[in-house]
């Protein structure tokens, strides 16, 4: 019995606050309008049908997925490039390290407030390098279009999570043996052909494995948006926020709803990484 | 970096030495590039927070100056003077909140986690994948799908608003993480010292507390500053569980909330971000190597 009482805790702690209320969510986006007792009336799925119907709602659908994968991909390939560029010994490798963990362990929000000192039109220097080369027209910021709120989102996440990305890499990469480079190149491989046919395929588990962890945090993307994008753009995440807590009580139970529906795609992204990983896995 | 080369010496001597020049002379051209790079990436990293201790330094006017100062003319700590007093006292309390929530938090995390996690690594019993992957599974949980009902909830047992109302829902994050990073490390420990404290006549519990836990200390630590990091960041229980910014609510949404009708205080936000990260620098450059580690632990033996 004891493993039992040990894993206990945790697990009454993960089921009242995780699994109950996930159901319970489901319950509530079924109701009239949970907050009001007399609003407890049950109407079906009324909530979704109106959350799917709202242009608002469906524009936040397509800029959750524009962020999660041009942000992604982005941080895939940055981050596999600064492995291989610290995957080596070098004098101050431990400070670089430490360098590229600061901005992982800012609060994400914090890096939004960081990058809208240098966003805006009256502090920012990334503006006044932007207008400097004719980019942005004078007087005009990122942070004034979907598409440059967009860029400006991208920029500041790449920055933030590209270095936790780097070291998922890293320790990867440094299990991987020195005889099999060496081996390869006693048989006339050059770099490139060491990277394709030694480095890729053996590093393949830990870079399917950081896509998958950075493609479900991207999609539940809350605070950059909420910081950077006011309420021009909208995430799914932020748009659930917004209905739930700065509409009037009646949008309660409607951002509750479209809550579920972001838990429901990002659970169906999930499965197919995870038919897509065992497809791998079962071709080897 | 001679040393690479050395293995592959079975070759003719004239060979290898004319090999080993062409090698050399290709590696000097990696290393300069490697340093180039690295030079870029430590560059873009570290700018941003640069700018922003400039601006929190620099006078009403600099702030504001254009073109940009990229290096500071003026010298003033009003800007933080203005953060723990002045209209904005709000931030002082939140500092406060926030260190008490993350402490606590962090505290429940390590107790409740290195149990979990020993019984995971260390036990065989029914179920233990089951366990292991409903907590992973959380992880990766949109956390906003657990904002509404707990805010019912909440409000319902009169605990809105207080420090109750962000550890519970912290714990949802910080626990699962806590548990993957003790596992794994607690895999990695010898199996032999706590048999032989068993033969000993120590009981489990008993072995798990004079053997393993001072020999799990180092990953126990590196834990408690992972799970310390994580509730410190949360922005949105604070939130949502919150909002009276006299009353629990958390640093991180006190810098949300600087701003006059008219005029954005810059220089005030500057230096909120600045106090609100110190404490994590810090941390991240003393204890650099143990946070890679424990990051890395779950990842690479998946």
């Amino acid at each position: 019995m004891l493993p039992y009482g040990l894993v206990a805790p945790v697990l009454i702690v993960i089921l009242l606050v995780a699994i109950f209320p996930i159901i319970d969510a489901i319950r509530l986006s079924l109701l009239d309008n949970p907050l009001l007792p007399s609003g407890s009336d049950f109407v079906g799925l009324r909530n979704y049908i109106q959350v799917i119907g709202d242009p608002q709602f469906q524009g936040s659908i397509f800029w959750t997925i524009a962020f999660s994968a041009i942000s992604v991909a982005l941080e895939l390939i940055l981050g596999l490039l600064i492995a291989l560029l610290i995957n080596a010994s070098f004098p101050g490798r431990g400070l670089v390290r430490a360098a590229i963990l600061i901005p992982w362990a800012f609060p994400t929000i914090v890096s939004g407030r960081i990058w809208q000192l240098m966003y805006n039109d009256q502090t920012g220097i990334v503006t006044y390098i932007l207008q400097g080369v004719h980019i942005l027209r004078p007087g005009s910021t990122l942070l004034q279009t979907n598409w440059g709120i967009l860029v400006a989102t991208v920029i500041t996440d790449v920055w933030k999570t590209t270095p936790f990305m780097a070291l998922l890499i890293l320790a990867g990469l440094q299990v991987i043996s020195a005889d099999l480079y060496e081996a390869a190149a006693v048989d006339g491989s050059n770099r490139w052909q060491s990277f394709w046919m030694i480095t890729l395929p053996l590093l393949k588990n830990s870079l399917l494995i950081a896509l998958l962890f950075r493609a479900l945090d991207a999609i539940r993307v809350f605070d950059l948006f909420y910081i950077l994008a006011g309420n021009q753009v909208q995430t799914m995440a932020t748009y659930s926020y917004n209905k739930m807590f700065t509409g009037t009580t009646f949008d309660f139970a409607p951002g509750i709803a479209a809550s579920v529906i972001l838990a429901i795609f990002a659970t169906v992204v999930a499965m197919l990484f995870v038919v897509w990983m065992g497809g791998i896995s079962r071709q080897e | 970096m001679a040393t690479s080369a050395q293995p592959i010496s079975t070759a003719s001597d004239a060979a290898t030495a004319g090999e080993a020049q062409l090698r050399r002379r290709k590696i000097n051209w990696g290393t300069t590039g490697r340093i180039i790079g690295v030079v870029i990436v430590t560059f873009i990293a570290l700018a941003p927070f640069y700018w922003t201790i400039i601006t929190s330094i620099k006078d009403s006017l600099e702030v504001v100056a254009s073109p940009p100062t990229l290096v500071p003319h003026s010298f003033t700590l009003q800007s933080y003077i203005s953060d723990f007093g002045g209209g904005s006292s709000f931030f002082t309390r939140d500092l406060l909140n926030s260190f008490i929530v993350a402490i606590i938090t962090t505290a429940l995390c390590v107790v409740l986690g290195s149990l979990c996690a020993y019984a995971i690594a260390r036990m065989r019993f029914f179920g233990k994948s089951a366990t292991l992957a409903i907590i992973l599974a959380v992880t990766m949980f949109p956390i906003i799908v657990l904002v509404g009902p707990l805010f019912v909830v909440f409000t319902n047992l009169g605990i809105y608003n207080t420090y109750a109302a962000l550890i519970i829902p912290d714990l949802v994050f910080t626990l699962p993480l806590t548990v993957w990073f003790l596992t794994s490390f607690f895999r990695d420990l010898p199996a032999d010292l706590e048999e032989a404290a068993l033969v000993d006549g120590d009981t489990r519990l008993g072995a798990f507390r004079h053997v393993i836990v001072p020999l799990a200390a180092p990953g126990v630590f590196t834990t408690a500053i992972l799970a310390f990091i994580y509730t410190w960041n949360d922005f949105l229980f604070g939130l949502t569980m919150t909002s009276d910014p006299n009353g629990a609510q958390t640093v991180t949404v006190a810098i949300t909330l600087f701003g006059g009708q008219f005029t954005i205080p810059w220089g005030q936000i500057a230096a909120a971000a600045v106090i609100v990260t110190i404490p994590l620098v810090i941390m991240v450059l003393i204890f650099q190597r143990r946070i890679v580690s424990g990051l890395t632990a779950g990842a690479v033996k998946g």
